[in-house]
C-alpha cells in the first residue's frame, strides 16, 4: 500500500519539506496546532540581508502548500501517538474544533465585527492589541478560516449570545463541534515544530514588563510590520510619539550562564537587529544605536550588510558592549542604559525605546514533543542530531529540519527542509509506491472570439508599495483603461485571499486578461499564472506590472513621480495585455539519472542521497581523490575523528551500485535544459537529467606574515595535524583571525575559522595546561552551540584579545603585537608558534568556468549566486541546476550535510518524472511571410530552426519546439517579419513601447 | 529647450540578468531617478532595431537596452548579437539626425543592482545634457 509522508510543524521548515515531497507526487499531510500556518516567518516585517518582505516571499509558499493536490493540511491539529516503524507509522492526530466549518467559512470576517467579546489580547501580535472571542488569526492566514476561542466565547461561558451563527449567511458556526481523532498511515515522518523566543521577562535588569518602552524583538517586529497594529508606524508605546533614539540590546536571554538564560549564541540576533535598525532608519528619523559583545555577521553577504547599517545608514554599533541595567523615568518615561564603552569607561545614555534582542528557545513543550515522537533531546532542550547526520533523530524514519534542532536562519532551515524530505522520500517510494495524480484545473476557456476584458489588481505589499505609491489612484486609473472591466487594489495580491478572489472574480466578469501590479515576475508570476488557471484562464493571459522592486523600492523619496511611474508601468502591462494569446508548453521527456560535480562531502553526501531513492548518479571529480577538504581534518566529531566518518561515507559511495564516481575527470561543457543535460567529460558524455554543482572552495593561502617561510608559522588546519599526531610542542601559541578575511579585498567572514582556532587552542591547552594560548580576533564567531568552545577556551585560560577593524596584528618573528581594544592599548605576546587562521578561498575562477556552462551567475564574493538567498537557497534561474556545500559558501560540515541532502531533493523533483512541461514562450514561424532565407537557422544558438524544402522547391523556416528556449534572438534577425517569440511577439512590445510614451 | 527637462528614457531589460539586476537594485533600496520605463525581453538579442527606432519616433529620450555580461548570455551569446546590431544602429540613428548617445548598450548582471543604479543615474544625466528629443522640438 502506498503509504503518505508526515510532516509537523506549518512554519516554513515544514512548508518546504512538504512542497518538496509533493511535488514528487508523494502524498503529504501537514500537521500544524496553530489555526494557520506560516509560524515565526508570517510575524516578521522583513528578512535579512535582503530587507524582502516577509510576507511577499512566504505568502506564495503558503499558498502553494494549501493549494497543492497532494497536501492535506491540518491545521489546528496534534501528533497524539506515533506508533509501528519505519515506512509503517500510524499516527493518531487530533484536529481540535473551531467551532466554525473550515469548508464553509469563506473568511468574510462579518462574525468578527458584531461579536460582542472584545479585549482579548491577540497572541499573533504579541499582545500589541487585541481580538474578539471569534477570529480570523491574522489577514494573511492560511486557511483564512474564522474560529472561537471557548475560554472567552459568551456561548461556552454562559450559554448566552450566539450572534455570530446569527450573522454567518454560510451557516459555518457550529457550537456543537468537537475534536475530531484522526488516525493517518505514513512511512516517514518530519519534524518542524520549531522554536518560540526567550521570554524577556525573566531579565529584571533590562526592566521588560516593568517599563512601557522596552520591548522585545518580535514584538517591535510587529509594530514595524504594515500589516501589524499600528500599520508600520512605529510609536512609543508609552505616547503613542515618534522616538527619536532608539537602542538594541543584544544577546538577550543567549551567551550566559544567568538563571533561565541560555549558554548558546542564538545565531540571528545580531543580524535580526540590524536589519531592524535598518528598516526603521528607512521610515523614520531616528538615532538607533545596537550594543553588541561580538558582531556575529557570518552568513552569505552579512558582513557587507553590517557594514552598509553602520556607513550608509549611520547605526551606530557599540562593539563589545553588554548593557548593565535600563532604568526609566518614571515622568517622561524616557530610559536611561547604563554600559561600559568601548574604552571601558562607564556611560549612561537616554533612549524613547529600548529593543531587547531575544534569543531562540526550544518549544515550552519539546519535551512532551519529543516523548509522543519518541526522540531524544540534547542537553539544550532542541532535537538531538549529529555531524554527519544533521536531519535525523534518534527513531529511524522520523526527520528533523529547522530551529527544531538548534537555533538557525531561515535559508538554512528551507536547505534542510528540502534535505529531510529527501530523506523521508526513501521510506515512501518503493517497489509497491502510487504516485498521486496530477492536479486536474477547470478547461481553459477558449477566449479567442472575445474582446478584451482585463482585470487589474494593485498590490500595496503592505507599505512597501504603499507608503511611497498612491495604490488606491493607480488602481482608479487603470480602472478607465481601455480593455479593463474591473481593478482593485489588495494589501497583500500573494496572499490566498486575494488568489482567490482573481480566480473568483475571473468567473464572475468573466475575465480573458489579468494584470497585477505588484513585486517582480521572477517570484511570483508562477502564483498568479496558478490564480488564473484556477479560474479556466489560459496562464499566458496573465501580465504583471513591477512597481515595487522597480518602482516604490527605488524612489522611496519620490512619491508623486513613483505614482505616476507606476500609473505607466500599469498602464504598459495592460496594453500588452490586450494583445496575448492563450500558449501551451510541450512535453519533453526526462532523464532519470544526475550529475553531482565534486567528490566531498557535500557531494557524496547528496549522491547517496539520490542513489538511495534508486536513481543513477555520476560524481565527477577533477582529482584523483575522493574526501575534497575533509581528508585535511583531524579533529573529533560525535566523539569520532572526522576521518572514520569520512572512510564510512567514500566506503558506502564506493559499495553502491547506483553511484558512478569519475575520478580525475574535467568537465568541458554541459549543454541541455532541465532533464535533459549532456556532461561533457575529458572521459565521455553522461547524459543525466540534474546538475549538482557541488564543487567546493579551497583553505586560502596566506602571504602575509612571513607563512611559509618563517617556520613557526602555520594555518589552523596544519596546526590541527600536529597536534593530533603529537608533534605540538609549543609552548607560546598565539592566533591570529581573520587571516584572507574581512579585509579590504576579500571582505567576507569565512564563518568557520573562528571555531577551528578554539577547536585547536582547547586541545593545545588540554594537552599542555602550561601553554600560553593568545587569540586575536575582531569578534568571535562560534554561533549557536559552538559557543560552548568559547566557554571551554576562557575556562582553560586561554587569551582573547580583540584588535580593531582594519588594524591587524604585526609579528616580527618572535613577538605578536596589537593594539587591544579592551584594555585601550598596545599588547605583545612572544610566540613560538603563531598559527594562521586562514579563511576560505572560491576558487573563482573553476567556478566561473561551469557557471558559464550552465548559465548561472556568481555573487561578488565569488561564491556561487542562487536563485533566492531566503527561500531558493539551492536553487538557481536556471532549473535543473542545483549547489551545496562551500561552493554556496563557507560553512560547517553539518551544514554542507544538510545542505547536499537539500540540492538532493531538489534534484528528486525534476528526476523522478516521466516528463517535464516546457515553457510556452518559444519561436514561432509564419508560414506566409517566411521565404526560407535561412537569417534565423544561423542566428539560432541551440540549432533549433532548420530551413525545410516544403514542395515546389520552396523553402522555409521550422522550430524544434524541444530545442527552442525562447530567446527570440531570430525574431530580430528575421527581415521579413516570419519569426515571432510567442508572449514577446513584435506587437506585443511594440503596445507597451506606445504605451510608456503616452503622454 | 525648457528649464527642468525631465527626459523619459526607455530600457529594454533581459530577463536573466539586467532585469534581476534592476530587482537587486530594489532590494537594496538603491534610489534612482524615475525617468525610466522597464520592457522585459527574455534576451537582450530580442531587441530588434525597429522597437528602438520606434521609440525615438515617438518620442522617448534614449533608449538604454541591458543585457547579461561579456560571456554571461543565458542564451549563450544572445548579448554579442545584441553589441553587433547596436554597434549598427548607432550608425543608422545619426542618418536620421539623432545623437547616437541616445542609445547605449549595458551590461549588467543578476547580482549588480549597485551597476544597474549608476548605470541608469548616468544615463539619465547623460540625456539630460543632450536635451530633448529634437523630433519633439520640430512637433
Amino acid at each position: 500500500m502506498t503509504k503518505s509522508a508526515l510532516v509537523i510543524g506549518g512554519g516554513i521548515a515544514g512548508i518546504q519539506a512538504s512542497l518538496d515531497l509533493a511535488d514528487r507526487d508523494i502524498h503529504v499531510y501537514l500537521v500544524e496546532k496553530e489555526p494557520t500556518i506560516g509560524g515565526r516567518m508570517s510575524r516578521l516585517d522583513k528578512t535579512f540581508p535582503t530587507n524582502d518582505c516577509s510576507a511577499c516571499i512566504l505568502s506564495p509558499k503558503m499558498a502553494d502548500c494549501f493549494g497543492h493536490p497532494n497536501i492535506d493540511v491540518l491545521s489546528y491539529s496534534e501528533v497524539k501517538n506515533v506508533d509501528g516503524q519505519p515506512g509503517d507509522f500510524k499516527v493518531k492526530v487530533v484536529k481540535k474544533a473551531r467551532y466554525v466549518d473550515e469548508e464553509k467559512c469563506t473568511g468574510c470576517g462579518d462574525c468578527l465585527q458584531k461579536c460582542p467579546q472584545k479585549n482579548i489580547p491577540d497572541q499573533f501580535e504579541y499582545g500589541l492589541t487585541t481580538r474578539r472571542a471569534i477570529y480570523i488569526p491574522h489577514a494573511q492566514a492560511v486557511p483564512r478560516v474564522a474560529l472561537i476561542d471557548p475560554e472567552h466565547c459568551k456561548k461556552f461561558l454562559e450559554d448566552k449570545c450566539g450572534v455570530c451563527k446569527k450573522v454567518c449567511t454560510r451557516g459555518a458556526v457550529d457550537y456543537e463541534m468537537k475534536d475530531e481523532e484522526m488516525a493517518l498511515d505514513v512511512g516517514s515522518i518530519i519534524c518542524a515544530t520549531g522554536y518560540q523566543t526567550w521570554d524577556a521577562s525573566i531579565s529584571t535588569e533590562y526592566g521588560y514588563g516593568r517599563f512601557a518602552n522596552v520591548v522585545s524583538a518580535m514584538e517591535f517586529e510587529r509594530m514595524m510590520c504594515a500589516s501589524g497594529p499600528d500599520h508600520g508606524h512605529l510609536r512609543m508605546p508609552s505616547s503613542g510619539e515618534d522616538p527619536k533614539k532608539i537602542a538594541f540590546i543584544q544577546c538577550c536571554g543567549s551567551r550566559s550562564e544567568k538563571e533561565g538564560w541560555k549558554k548558546y549564541c542564538s545565531s540571528v540576533c545580531c543580524m535580526y537587529a540590524t536589519k531592524q535598525a535598518m528598516i526603521t532608519k528607512e521610515h523614520a528619523d531616528v538615532d538607533e544605536d545596537i550594543f553588541f559583545m561580538d558582531i556575529r555577521s557570518y552568513g552569505k553577504e552579512f558582513e557587507d550588510y553590517i557594514h552598509r547599517a553602520e556607513g550608509e545608514y549611520g547605526i551606530n554599533l557599540h562593539r563589545n558592549a553588554r548593557v548593565a541595567s535600563v532604568e526609566e523615568d518614571p515622568e517622561t518615561k524616557k530610559l536611561t542604559l547604563r554600559y561600559a564603552d568601548s574604552e571601558g569607561s562607564p556611560q549612561a545614555t537616554e533612549y524613547d525605546l529600548v529593543v531587547l534582542s531575544v534569543g531562540m528557545n526550544p518549544q515550552s513543550d519539546a519535551e512532551d514533543f519529543a516523548k509522543t515522537l519518541g526522540i531524544e533531546l540534547n542537553e539544550h532542550g532542541y532535537c538531538k542530531t549529529d555531524i554527519f547526520n544533521p536531519l535525523e533523530t534518534s527513531r529511524e524514519g522520523v526527520f528533523v529540519t529547522g530551529a527544531l534542532a538548534a537555533p538557525k536562519d531561515i535559508p538554512t532551515s528551507v536547505a534542510e527542509a528540502c534535505g529531510s524530505s529527501a530523506k523521508a522520500g526513501s521510506f515512501i517510494v518503493d517497489e509497491n509506491f502510487k504516485p498521486c495524480e496530477p492536479k486536474e484545473y477547470p478547461p481553459e476557456r477558449d477566449v479567442s472570439e472575445e474582446e478584451p476584458r482585463v482585470g487589474v489588481w494593485v498590490c500595496e505589499c503592505g507599505i512597501n508599495i504603499g507608503a511611497t505609491v498612491n495604490v488606491p489612484t493607480v488602481a482608479e486609473y487603470a480602472a478607465e483603461l481601455p480593455g479593463v472591466v474591473h481593478s482593485s487594489n489588495s494589501m497583500y495580491a500573494c496572499a490566498q485571499d486575494c488568489l482567490e478572489d482573481i480566480t473568483a472574480t475571473i468567473k464572475e466578469k468573466e475575465l480573458n486578461r489579468v494584470v497585477v501590479a505588484s513585486c517582480t515576475p521572477r517570484t511570483h508570476e508562477p502564483l498568479f499564472r496558478n490564480a488564473c488557471r484556477e479560474g479556466g484562464l489560459n496562464q499566458y493571459l496573465f501580465n504583471m506590472a513591477n512597481i515595487r522592486d522597480q518602482c516604490s523600492w527605488i524612489h522611496m523619496h519620490e512619491p508623486e513621480k513613483a505614482t505616476t511611474k507606476a500609473k505607466d508601468l500599469v498602464r504598459m502591462a495592460i496594453a500588452k495585455s490586450l494583445l496575448l494569446e492563450p500558449l501551451q508548453g510541450s512535453k519533453l521527456p526526462v532523464t532519470n539519472s544526475a550529475a553531482v560535480i565534486g567528490c566531498g562531502v557535500t557531494g557524496m553526501t547528496a549522491a547517496l542521497d539520490l542513489a538511495a531513492q534508486g536513481f543513477e548518479v555520476h560524481i565527477i571529480e577533477k582529482t584523483d581523490s575522493m574526501g575534497g577538504n575533509a581528508k585535511n581534518f583531524y579533529h573529533k566529531e560525535d566523539g569520532k575523528d572526522v576521518s572514520e566518518h569520512l572512510a564510512e561515507m567514500i566506503a558506502k559511495v564506493e559499495s553502491n551500485p547506483l553511484i558512478k564516481v569519475h575520478l580525475g575527470t574535467e568537465v568541458m561543457d554541459m549543454p541541455g535544459y532541465v532533464g535533459n543535460f549532456t556532461v561533457k567529460t575529458s572521459a565521455g558524455d553522461l547524459e543525466v537529467g540534474s546538475v549538482i554543482l557541488a564543487v567546493g572552495a579551497s583553505p586560502y593561502k596566506p602571504t602575509e606574515y612571513g607563512y611559509g617561510k618563517d617556520e613557526k608559522v602555520a594555518t589552523a588546519l596544519e596546526v590541527e595535524k600536529m597536534v593530533h599526531d603529537g608533534s605540538f610542542n609549543a609552548k607560546d601559541v598565539a592566533f591570529i583571525q581573520c587571516v584572507g578575511s574581512r579585509n579590504d579585498e576579500v571582505k567576507y567572514c569565512s564563518r568557520v575559522c573562528c571555531t577551528t582556532a578554539l577547536r585547536n587552542a582547547i586541545a593545545i591547552k588540554e594537552a599542555d595546561p602550561s601553554a600560553n594560548v593568545s587569540v586575536f580576533h575582531k569578534d568571535i564567531r562560534t554561533y549557536g552551540y559552538r559557543e560552548e568552545l568559547y566557554r571551554r577556551a576562557s575556562e582553560l585560560g586561554v587569551m582573547f584579545l580583540r584588535f580593531p577593524e582594519g588594524k591587524m596584528p604585526e609579528y616580527d618573528g618572535s613577538s605578536v603585537k596589537a593594539y587591544d581594544t579592551i584594555l585601550n592599548m598596545d599588547v605583545s605576546v612572544p610566540v613560538d608558534c603563531l598559527v594562521l587562521s586562514a579563511g576560505i578561498s572560491p576558487d573563482q575562477e573553476e567556478k566561473e568556468e561551469l557557471a558559464k556552462m550552465l548559465k548561472i551567475p556568481i555573487s561578488k564574493d565569488g561564491f556561487y549566486f542562487e536563485a533566492h538567498q531566503k527561500l531558493r537557497p539551492v536553487d538557481f534561474a536556471t532549473e535543473g541546476v542545483f549547489v551545496a556545500g562551500l561552493a554556496h559558501w563557507p560553512k560547517h560540515i553539518d551544514e554542507c550535510v544538510a545542505q547536499a541532502s537539500g540540492a538532493a531533493s531538489r534534484a528528486l523533483t525534476v528526476i523522478s518524472k516521466e516528463e517535464i512541461i516546457s515553457e510556452g514562450i518559444i519561436a514561432s514561424v509564419n508560414d506566409d511571410l517566411c521565404d526560407g532565407c535561412g537569417v534565423c537557422e544561423g542566428c539560432c544558438p541551440y540549432s533549433a530552426i532548420e530551413i525545410v524544402d516544403v514542395g515546389d522547391g520552396k523553402l522555409r523556416s521550422q522550430v524544434n519546439d524541444a530545442l527552442c528556449k525562447g530567446c527570440g534572438s531570430c525574431v530580430a534577425a528575421c527581415p521579413s517579419a516570419a519569426m515571432e517569440q510567442k508572449g514577446f511577439k513584435n506587437v506585443q512590445i511594440q503596445a507597451e513601447i506606445d504605451a510608456a510614451l503616452e503622454e | 529647450m525648457s528649464e527642468e527637462f525631465d527626459p523619459k528614457v526607455i530600457a529594454f531589460c533581459c530577463n536573466w540578468c539586467s532585469y534581476a539586476g534592476a530587482d537587486g537594485a530594489g532590494v537594496a533600496r538603491l534610489q534612482m531617478p524615475t525617468n525610466f520605463r522597464i520592457i522585459r525581453t527574455m534576451c537582450s538579442a530580442r531587441v530588434d532595431p525597429e522597437h528602438i527606432l520606434s521609440a525615438l519616433a515617438k518620442g522617448a529620450d534614449g533608449v538604454i537596452v541591458l543585457g547579461c555580461h561579456p560571456a554571461d548570455c543565458h542564451y549563450i551569446g544572445g548579448n554579442y548579437r545584441a553589441r553587433r546590431r547596436m554597434a549598427l544602429l548607432r550608425f543608422v540613428l545619426e542618418e536620421y539626425g539623432f545623437d547616437p548617445k541616445r542609445l547605449r548598450l549595458e551590461w549588467v548582471s543578476a547580482s549588480e543592482g549597485d551597476k544597474f543604479q549608476t548605470t541608469m543615474s548616468e544615463f539619465i544625466d547623460d540625456i539630460k545634457g543632450l536635451g530633448p528629443n529634437p523630433l519633439k522640438e520640430v512637433a
